[in-house]
């Protein structure tokens, strides 16, 4: 596949890319798998559940309703989950399979461990610098790691952790981009005018940070509230730890100090702050429900991402890992898949069954 | 003991024929073999087999000046395709144009080019048709309009005019890769049925084989040795990489060749088709063209072609129409751009278009349609300037060419056709 150089129109995100410039599936996976007879991608189909054997042991397929309300069954030698990491962990709740968490015990792996990403930010107003936020693309983004993970000393802070510190331009779009500084009313000529005189001279550093797991995080099904199908909703249990603030507030501040030697007239720092809420946006990088282990006890699936209790479903996601130590989990999940994909291909073809003896 | 003495003689025939007829097996696997190598190389599933159907059932209509024709079912199935037919049936069709029981066909099969193929390349593609699986599949072939849809007299004085028989002879001055090449290009790749321009009966046009013709509303552009029109300024390295891949560093496949490199030249052994650039980069372009300057930077059109051509094209093909290799193709000094012909490029403003994916390049990236945001006049400028800028030179287009163009158009994709 070819991908095309990046004119930075500044449109990457939330929108397609005309100029062939983004690596998505849609650009670099699909139109290959497209061309192969065996291959079909069944749109606009949303699975119900995994269907299993009598014993509990095998999985023979998945049920899913097509835009029709009509219900299908898809027989199936091989499942691979890979619906998101909050869907994998729903299916496998709502498919019975693995045992579910349980927050009071401590048992069970399904749902346990959920984390985020603790981010924050520094804002900078500028009186004198032109910043121009519609030409940008993502990776122009600048980051520096000397505050994440143990690159600095961390005598006396009373955290562990850290984060990337980065300025990542992004798309200064018409709409969804108004800056405005503290202070200014939300509506009428008061917030036009600060509108219009920020959003050339602002820029954000920001700081995507460690979020480590807890017993206390974690992710069931909804005893209450159910989906058009009659499914219970999975139900988030989660909030910050004292460590992550402590974290948190620290870096933010190193971020701010950047932009004060930048020149801005006026800093803020935004340090992440409790309770957890996912109401405003802070990343989509949430991680653990199915943890990968080497013991069943305390894990979901094993090192090839098989699950432990049905040796023909194999489960693929940020699900699999519930440290989050700063970065984005993409990297990691792309690599734990292909070394899935591996051990599918040259081992457990040849021989289905589990491939760690349990 | 006359009767004893006959049989000894048949007994005799049989031994000394056996080793003859093995030698001819039809289930030879080489021989099969090499006949689906060899119907892949004469790309027969193109016409031969209707979108989504099954592979040789019939069912792509072909339209002609004259009305439709479609591409009967060649499966051995005894009642709708050719499971009746005998080797020699097939031997005439190929070599004559004569199908089973005299019917004279339309040169829509390309028997004017295929009459050059040996009797051993079509027996090999006859053996591998009777292996595939017979389809039973009803095609309504002939659906030309009066008075063409009556077919023995007009096909025969046809004939006269246009069509010689006659197997492939080697040019002994010429190297063993030209004679493959010319072989395959004038014979089972007729890449004259679209490439030669044709006259008013739809025959070749003598003396200017490959230099560029319109079908179905694409323009398939010279490929002759002409530097300006023609891929004269191609190595045969490029060549073979473009009908390998579908791209090289000039272009990409879309359009009806896009269908031809995926279904055909792309499956082509390296041997063949650097036999093709050879034979194409001999094959001599236009005589004494017509002199031709670029327009001046200050015409009207060129300024508005210009500044249409910097909001919606340059983002891809680049200020410099460089383009993007392998992605998005160039458009300074390109063949296709420069045709005397600029239906292609009008229709690819219009219409958008999807490359060609093989293997070796699988991305096919899309050009959108513009038919919705540039009306007639800025279209007709911005292929002025794309055929004027850069060095560039070639006739400019006008607005009611892509007018009729845009309608028909619109009445194809109204009628799916």
């Amino acid at each position: 596949m070819t991908l095309g150089q990046c004119t930075f129109c500044g449109a990457c995100q939330s929108f397609g890319c005309a100029n062939y410039s983004k690596a998505t599936p849609q650009t670099t996976i699909l139109p290959v798998l497209l061309k192969r007879p065996n291959f079909e991608l069944r749109t606009d189909s949303e699975v119900l559940r995994i269907l299993l054997d009598s014993d509990g042991k095998r999985a023979t397929g998945v049920e899913y309703v097509d835009t029709s309300n009509r219900r299908w069954e898809q027989p199936a030698d091989l499942v691979i989950l890979g619906a998101f990491m909050l869907e994998n962990v729903r299916l496998m709740l709502l498919s019975g399979i693995g045992r579910p968490y349980d927050p009071r015990s401590g048992e069970g792996v399904v749902g346990k461990n959920f984390s985020h990403q603790t981010s924050s930010n520094a804002q900078l107003f500028f009186a004198d610098k032109l910043i121009n936020p519609f030409i940008a693309a993502g990776a122009m983004g600048i980051g520096i790691d000397e505050f994440n993970a143990d690159n600095f000393d961390h005598s006396g802070l009373g955290f562990f952790g850290g984060a990337n510190v980065r300025v990542n331009p992004n798309s200064g779009s018409p709409i969804g981009y108004r800056p405005t500084p503290p202070g200014t009313p939300r509506w009428g000529s008061q917030w036009k005018k600060a509108t219009a005189e920020t959003y050339q001279r602002f820029a954000q550093v920001g700081a995507s940070g460690s979020y480590f797991p807890s017993r206390t995080n974690y992710m069931d099904l909804d005893p209450t509230y159910k989906d058009r199908f009659g499914r219970p909703l999975l139900r988030l249990t989660n909030d910050f730890s004292e460590n992550d603030l402590k974290m948190s507030a620290y870096v933010t501040e190193r971020a701010a100090e950047i932009g004060r030697a930048m020149g801005a007239k006026q800093v803020i720092a935004n340090q992440r702050k409790g309770p957890y809420s996912i109401v405003a946006y802070q990343t989509t990088h949430i991680n653990g429900g199915t943890t990968m282990g080497a013991n069943p006890r305390m894990s979901a699936v094993n090192p090839y991402l098989q699950s432990w209790d049905v040796h023909n479903l194999f489960v693929i996601g940020s699900s699999n890992f519930q440290q989050n130590s700063s970065y984005n989990p993409t990297g990691t999940i792309g690599a734990l898949a292909f070394r899935a994909a591996d051990a599918l291909r040259n081992q457990y073809l040849k021989n289905p069954g589990p491939l760690v003896p349990t | 003991m006359k009767i004893h003495n006959l049989i000894g003689l048949a007994l005799a025939a049989c031994v000394i024929g056996a080793p003859a007829l093995l030698a001819q097996d039809e289930q030879s696997f080489e021989k099969i073999e090499r006949g689906r190598y060899l119907a892949v190389l004469g790309d027969c599933v193109a016409c031969h087999t209707a979108p989504g159907g099954k592979p040789f059932a019939g069912g792509l209509g072909l339209e002609t000046p004259f009305g439709a024709l479609v591409g009967p079912n060649i499966t051995p199935d005894l009642a709708t395709g050719i499971g009746a037919w005998s080797e020699a049936d097939f031997w005439r069709t190929m070599h004559e144009g004569i199908g089973k029981n005299g019917v004279r066909l339309y040169p829509a099969m390309p028997y004017p080019a295929y009459t050059k193929v040996t009797r051993e390349d079509v027996s090999a593609i006859w053996a591998y048709l009777r292996t595939l699986e017979p389809v039973r599949n009803e095609i309504q072939s002939n659906q030309l309009m009066f008075p063409f849809n009556v077919r023995r007299p007009a096909t025969s004085v046809w004939n006269l005019i246009n069509f010689q028989p006659g197997v492939f002879q080697p040019d002994t001055s010429k190297s063993e890769a030209w004679n493959r090449g010319a072989y395959l290009v004038e014979g089972l790749g007729h890449c004259g049925t679209c490439h030669t321009q044709k006259n008013i009966t739809g025959g070749d046009r003598g003396g200017e084989a490959l230099q560029g013709a319109l079908l179905q509303d694409w323009y398939a552009p010279d490929v002759t040795s002409d530097l300006r029109t023609g891929i004269g300024g191609w190595s045969t390295d490029e060549i073979v990489r473009y009908l390998k891949t579908a791209v090289n560093s000039f272009g990409i496949a879309s359009g009806p060749m896009a269908e031809a490199v995926e279904h055909s030249t792309s499956h082509m052994t390296d041997a063949d088709l650097m036999a093709i650039a050879t034979y194409l980069k001999d094959s001599p372009g236009k005589k004494n063209p017509p002199p031709i300057t670029s327009l001046p930077a200050d015409d009207p059109r060129m300024i508005a072609g210009k500044a249409i051509y910097e909001d919606r094209c340059a983002a891809c093909h680049i200020s410099s129409g460089a383009g993007i290799p392998t992605l998005f193709p160039r458009l300074a000094n390109a063949p296709l751009v420069q045709s005397d012909d600029p239906t292609s490029l009008i229709r690819v403003v219009l219409a958008g278009s999807r490359a060609g994916a093989t293997a070796a390049a699988p991305t096919a990236p899309a050009m959108p349609s513009f038919a919705w945001n540039l009306n007639d006049q800025q279209v007709a400028d911005v292929v002025t300037y794309i055929r004027n800028a850069w060095g560039n030179a070639a006739q400019p287009v006008q607005a009611g060419d892509v007018g009729k163009l845009r309608d028909r158009l619109q009445r194809q994709a109204a009628t799916g056709g």
